[in-house]
């Protein structure tokens, strides 16, 4: 509004600076903007350039690539068909022909990820307090506590799944473990940070009455992180769904087994329907543990 | 013991009910949590037999797994022809992770833009992008991977990038939608066209928090990219499959220990970078 006043086409309103006091502030203007063009040009050129030599590396095949491209879209569109060449969804009893065995599948990955996250919760629980700094002063327990944990996240569940398999079977045995160590892992670093994000006040209240470590870290500490780590276990047991659908691809038990099979045969409309009955499960896993998670949250920030 | 008596106050009706309160609602939740516990136990309890997961076979697992563990040590690649060529390997996971990541944040971007509610006010539009984002987003790396490798008989770096598309899409749009209303309306103010909008009163603020994310995502993808191998793509996850399955411990050991050193290197690498990345923006606001 002030810019459509009417002194503004007399140049009244809005005085310019004299030119010796602009040039200068134009200039210096104008090179921070060079040189923030110039670093992101740069950033832009060191992308293009990596990515070269990645492509190098991983001996990407362009010609291939984009000869073959076609065979993608194709393979997705004729998973929405029946061998008999008709669209899935004119006969969805042939579609989902083997609903009952896919559903037992499912059910048993359901039951592979939920031991794995409660085993893994259970181990995570009682190492997460060593391995704080304001419960836990001794920095050589702490510290090989925490290696170990790192150690259990950064090793992938499938890899542990594979050498498990070979020690335990096949079956899900190994998917189990293999999802408990990594749930360990990775709960483990996440329950030690709430824990030295606790309150201290209760701990030194009962550490004053000649509580022991265990009486402290159980009447103290444990009242005021369980909400968090029911959270916390809620959304590994999510993740661990998904890790739990494709522990089959090493023979470790669940629907993946049968997801592997089907891709490898190229059994084209099997493919779709596990896979859309394993989106839908995740989905309603999803949204199911959401809600108890904000259930637990509401709980732990009432007092 | 007579003055200790005086110490106690007299019985006020409305103390005592509130105590009785007290004590109910506490049973209550010691009741619950007790419940809760129950059932969690029951359902492990069914879990394990449905499993057919019996203790012989756990104790026996065990059993076997320490004589591998004996076997690792010392982890040793074989050879140093071995050695160079589980290097090669490992360099290749890293690009494959990197050229995933870079094309999946290349293709997020427009997608996170069509996905963010202030930037398309579409309703139904963004439904559907949003749609299917989650739905590439709930098929799992590995499986992209395996259809890669099927159809195309490329694999590792486009299943990776399949698989971020959905995330980074769903991350764009909502660091998108979170960012601050104000600069978009100085520059719509300023005569600026809806494409000004975006470009300098949007992007700037959402730039390094989307370079933040594509840098976690390269790391976590390394880790991903090491295991897709299991399934035939290329990488050291290939290797690591061929010794698990010949029984050659210690190579094993040898390539987690690379893959190990690998991850850590590139977790402080990345960490550097956000913070170097995080700090310029909180200069530049």
């Amino acid at each position: 509004m002030t810019a459509t006043s009417p002194g503004a086409a007399g140049g009244v309103a809005l005085p310019r600076l004299p030119d010796h006091q602009l040039t200068p502030l134009a200039e210096a203007y104008a090179r921070a903007n060079a040189a923030k063009r110039r670093s992101t040009l740069l950033l832009i050129v060191a992308i293009i350039i990596a990515s070269l030599v990645a492509g190098g590396v991983a001996e990407v095949d362009l010609a291939r690539l984009f000869a073959n491209i076609d065979r993608f879209t194709n393979y997705i569109v004729r998973l929405f068909y029946l061998e008999s060449g008709a669209p899935v969804w004119t006969d969805p009893a042939e579609w989902f022909w083997g609903w009952k065995k896919w559903l037992a599948l499912l059910g048993d990955t359901l039951l592979i990820a939920y031991l794995g996250t409660l085993l893994g919760t259970i181990a995570a629980f009682f190492l997460c307090f060593l391995a704080s700094v304001n419960l836990n002063s001794n920095a050589w327990t702490r510290g090989l506590i925490r290696r170990l944990l790192e150690f259990c996240r950064t090793v992938p569940e499938l890899v542990f799944a594979l050498i498990f398999v070979v020690a335990f079977g096949l079956g899900p045995l190994p998917g189990v473990l293999a999802l408990a160590i990594h749930t360990t892992g990775a709960l483990g670093k996440l329950f030690a940070e709430v824990v030295e994000n606790i309150d201290m006040k209760p701990v030194e209240g009962v550490t004053a009455t000649g509580a022991t470590w265990w009486q402290t870290v159980h009447l103290a500490v444990v009242p005021q992180v369980l909400a968090n780590f029911a959270s916390y276990g809620l959304l590994r047991f999510e993740i661990n769904v998904r890790g739990a659908s494709v522990m089959g691809f090493v023979g470790a038990g669940g629907i993946g087994q049968d997801l592997i099979e089907s891709i490898r045969k190229f059994y084209y409309s099997d493919v779709s329907a596990v896979l859309l009955l394993i989106i839908a499960t995740v989905m309603i896993i999803d949204v199911a543990t959401e809600r108890m998670r904000h259930h637990f949250i509401g709980q732990g920030v009432r007092p | 013991m007579s003055e200790r008596r005086q110490l106690v106050l007299p019985a006020d009706p409305a103390i005592l009910a509130g105590q009785a309160g007290l004590l109910r609602a506490q049973a209550l939740s010691r009741l619950k949590m007790a419940l809760l516990v129950g059932v969690l136990i029951a359902l492990a309890v069914f879990a394990f037999w449905r499993l057919d997961v019996s203790f012989w076979r756990i104790v026996k697992g065990f059993g076997d797994l320490g004589k591998f563990v004996v076997l690792m040590i010392p982890p040793n690649a074989g050879s140093w022809a071995n050695a160079l060529v589980y290097l090669h390997s490992l360099a290749e996971t890293v690009a494959i992770a990197f050229l995933g990541t870079m094309l999946a944040a290349l293709f997020a971007f427009p997608l996170g833009l069509l996905a963010a509610r202030n930037v398309v006010p579409v309703r139904i539009f963004q439904f559907m992008t949003r749609r299917s984002l989650d739905t590439v987003r709930g098929i799992d790396t590995l499986i992209w991977a395996l259809i890669w490798v099927n159809v195309v008989g490329l694999g590792p770096f486009l299943a990776i990038m399949t698989s971020d598309i959905g995330t980074l899409g769903k991350l764009f749009s909502e660091a998108i939608e979170a960012s601050d209303r104000k600069p978009v309306e100085g520059v719509t103010a300023a005569g600026g066209s809806r494409v000004h909008q975006v470009r300098f009163g949007l992007l700037p603020q959402v730039m390094p928090v989307m370079l933040s994310q594509v840098l976690y995502f390269f790391e976590s993808n390394t880790r991903s990219a090491t295991i897709i191998g299991i399934v035939g793509a290329g990488g050291i996850g290939l290797h690591l499959v061929e010794q698990i399955r010949t029984f050659e411990w210690d190579r094993v050991a040898f390539l987690i220990l690379l893959i190990l050193a690998a991850v850590a290197a590139i977790d402080w690498l990345s960490a550097h970078l956000r913070h170097a990345i995080i700090g310029k923006s909180s200069v530049a606001v």
